[in-house]
């Protein structure tokens, strides 16, 4: 919140430098540790302290408007489906939530190409992959052409 | 030659390049296959396409879904709704094809994994509001990758793309696309027959309310960086609606999202004094929108502005009362949820300033505007429209394909179609796709080349920043001052200054006027101009001096459109005080740009509003 590491922890093995939509997470040269090389472009989307093997990851509130004494700590666990968060107010007030990820193991996603091959006619109709059967309707709806207006309304 | 002149190019062929791996680049990527089965479909992506784009942090909503099976909304409604929302001025044919394809694109989530709550009762999705379904999306993003990632011949991670490639043998036709591998520093040069610009909006083009710190915490992700506009831009493809940037309401400095809040909780928002305030501005904005302000639900931009006069009025706070909502533990269950799905920060800010919602009624304000094209607004290309549905005028080619031959584009990037959100932006890259895979199995023979020189001189330019610094760096002892290179924050804080005092920002209270405009244009010249002086350390810094280079000129695109329309379309998003009133007369219509990189003007025009939904 921005991120920091912890340097006990921290083993270097680069998944938060992989993961990191900001590219923000990178390796000190000299320690050969993480840490955030950017605090103010980071959107503490949390996507490093959930990708470290090693909860080596915390997040420290934006230091412009964030009071300390806070944390909120996250454990994703992709194997049991769950995420789970702790939230520690800077009074001590604590709240625990935890929630599902997914429904189905992970790397099961059918390939397009595991589905039959479209049809020619398939190619000019306004139908897209899966539809209209994916739709859960009859068919794919359009309108009636023709009714065009312009101006105000 | 240049000191970098020994980096590595690497030279990659596809049929179908998709340029950004979010949400729409997964859709396009995913639909690409299904029907380019032998095609080489190529996603590139300047992050990591698990946890890339807008979606990277999750959701805990998909805010489109019709719910055609359970007979719960037609595509229809959802074309009045965005229409009704953006003041009139919305590309219909657009949206009523997204409208029609987005449950399909839920069903496949659901399908792959994606938790969806369900109404005890019905059995059905659980609605948040009329178009909203609540789900546990933590792991939407991943989820979606997973489908792109098994589609893709391959996804290039880690790769920022700063310019399209246009054919030597055709006028007005794509190529492929360059970039730099942000790891390695090699130059990468993408052949391609048909191109998909899924890119993102752009945040931090206006100085944000944070600026230590936390000018992170941008409501829209700070990577989202403007690509989605400058890539066409550069090339001369028509761009509409850029005037169109969004203030959005939100939780005080974490910027955490409140729809869940109205809609599902049922609170509610008042002043300082415990007022209800909406109504009465009612009187006064009806003076300037007309009836537009009687329409239901209220247009976002309007419920924007009874905010920010009463603010002005000297009784803000405003705050959103959830003290009675959050008593319910089931109701406080989802409220901190909410954010732990998609706003992570807003419970951070809460919990270090000991704000727990059951017992304190949270302050809300308004951000610093963005401009993007899938949200509650819808700048971005001009792009041909359905087959089926699309008025003639608004049909030149294949759905979605820009008017640059072979250009196609999905989510932020296609303007006039809003409310399309995560999962309208997914349907929207089917949509490009399939008609780009048309696009390739129709063109036979005539592929586009890329010229040599071209991309050859386009290496030097891509890495010139790195030259830059490296030859200024040693005029000076140490530090970040240097008066032969601005480094990219320095740039970034400079555009963001002038956006927010010349083109509408919100020290200037989202105000702006003809002569503001003109001083502001002046100024992004000259930045502009500096732009050839950016001072890159290493390759991140070169990243962010090209996410730099799409702001700016998406920017400047902004302030050319707001200077074109000479109305206050949507007050609360901001207003053009030397015309303060909305225009049906001479503005009911879009405004549509082309940039021309040769003599560096802009050409302005109009474009007609075709209702075809009564």
């Amino acid at each position: 919140m921005p991120t920091f590491v912890y340097m006990t922890r921290c083993d270097g093995c680069g998944h938060c430098v992989d993961i990191c939509p900001s590219d923000i997470m990178h390796i000190d040269p000299t320690h050969r540790r993480a840490y955030n090389i950017e605090p103010e472009m980071c959107w503490e989307c949390y996507s490093c302290v959930k990708a470290c093997p090693q909860n080596a990851i915390d997040a420290r509130g934006y230091s412009d408007f964030a009071p300390l004494g806070h944390s909120v700590r996250v454990l994703r666990e992709e194997a049991k489906g769950t995420i789970s968060w702790k939230i520690k107010f800077r009074n001590g007030t604590e709240k625990n939530f935890v929630s599902p990820i997914r429904t189905t193991p992970w790397g099961s996603i059918k390939a397009p190409s595991d589905y039959e091959a479209p049809s020619q006619e398939d190619f000019k109709s306004q139908e897209l992959a899966h539809e209209p059967e994916a739709l859960n309707i009859e068919k794919l709806p359009t309108l009636t052409p023709g009714k065009s207006t312009q101006g105000a309304t | 030659m240049g000191l970098f002149s020994s980096r590595k190019t690497v030279v990659v062929d596809s049929d179908v390049l998709v340029i950004g791996g979010g949400m729409a680049g997964c859709g396009a990527t995913y639909e690409s296959r299904h029907w380019g089965r032998d095609l080489n479909i190529v996603c590139v992506e300047k992050a990591n396409i698990e946890r890339s784009g807008a979606v990277a942090q999750g959701l805990y909503a998909i805010n489109t879904y019709m719910g055609m099976q359970w007979n719960e909304n037609q595509p229809e409604d959802h074309v009045r709704y965005a229409r009704n929302d953006l003041m009139g001025l919305v590309r219909e044919d657009l949206g009523y094809d997204i409208a029609r394809h987005v449950d399909s694109c839920v069903h496949k989530f659901e399908e792959w994994g994606l938790p969806m709550m369900r109404d005890p009762e019905t059995g059905q999705y659980q609605r948040e509001g009329k178009w909203q379904i609540m789900i546990h999306g933590e792991s939407y993003k991943p989820i979606v990758a997973e489908a792109a990632t098994k589609a893709a011949s391959k996804v290039y991670n880690r790769i920022m793309v700063t310019h399209l490639l246009m054919d030597k043998t055709k006028p007005n036709r794509v190529a492929g696309a360059v970039g730099f591998n942000v790891r390695t520093g090699d130059f990468y040069v993408f052949r391609a027959t048909a191109v998909i610009v899924c890119a993102g909006g752009a945040s931090h083009i206006y100085k944000p309310r944070a600026t230590g710190e936390g000018m992170g915490r941008t409501w829209y992700a700070p990577w989202s960086s403007a690509s989605a506009y400058a890539l066409p831009i550069l090339v001369g493809a028509k761009m509409t609606q850029m005037e169109n940037r969004i203030v959005l309401t939100r939780f005080k400095d974490g910027y955490g999202p409140v729809g869940a809040y109205f809609l599902h909780l049922k609170t509610y928002t008042q002043n300082a004094y415990g007022e209800e305030y909406e109504s009465k501005w009612y009187d006064h904005t009806k003076e300037l929108v007309g009836d537009y302000v009687d329409r239901h639900p209220v247009p976002t931009c309007l419920r924007n502005h009874a905010l920010l006069e009463e603010v002005k009025a000297g009784r803000g706070p405003i705050r959103m009362v959830t003290k009675e909502a959050f008593q319910d533990p089931h109701k406080e269950t989802v409220g901190w949820e909410n954010f732990l799905g998609m706003t992570i920060g807003q419970a951070v800010v809460w919990a270090s300033q000991n704000i727990d919602p059951k017992h304190t009624n949270p302050e809300l304000t308004t951000s610093e505007p963005y401009v993007m094209g899938s949200h509650a607004t819808c700048s971005g290309a001009w792009a041909s429209g359905p087959e089926d549905v699309a008025p003639s005028e608004y049909q030149w080619g294949y759905n979605r394909m820009m008017t640059v031959d072979g250009l196609f584009g999905a989510g932020d990037t296609i303007g006039g179609a809003a409310h399309k959100f995560s999962s309208g932006s997914f349907a929207e890259g089917r949509i490009a796709a399939k008609a780009a895979v048309n696009y390739v199995n129709n063109l036979g023979k005539e592929q586009p080349q890329v010229s040599e020189a071209e991309y050859e001189d386009l290496k030097k330019v891509v890495f010139k920043p790195m030259e830059n610094y490296e030859v200024g760096r040693n005029e000076i002892v140490a530090g970040t001052v240097s008066p032969s290179y601005l480094l990219p924050m320095h740039g970034l804080q400079r555009l963001e200054k002038i956006m927010d005092e010349y083109v509408g920002g919100i020290s200037a209270n989202y105000i702006t006027n003809e002569p503001l405009l003109t001083r502001g244009l002046e100024l992004l010249e000259m930045l502009k101009e500096d732009l050839n002086h950016l001072g890159a350390e290493d390759l991140h810094q070169l990243q962010r001096a090209w996410e730099l280079q799409h702001r700016v000129i998406a920017s400047e695109s902004v302030a050319q459109h707001t200077m074109f329309r000479k109305e206050t379309r949507w007050p609360g998003y901001y207003y053009r005080a030397d015309h303060p009133k909305l225009d049906d007369t001479d503005w009911h219509c879009f405004t549509l740009s082309r940039y021309d990189r040769e003599s560096g003007e802009w050409e302005m025009e109009k474009a007609p509003v075709h209702h075809i939904i009564d």
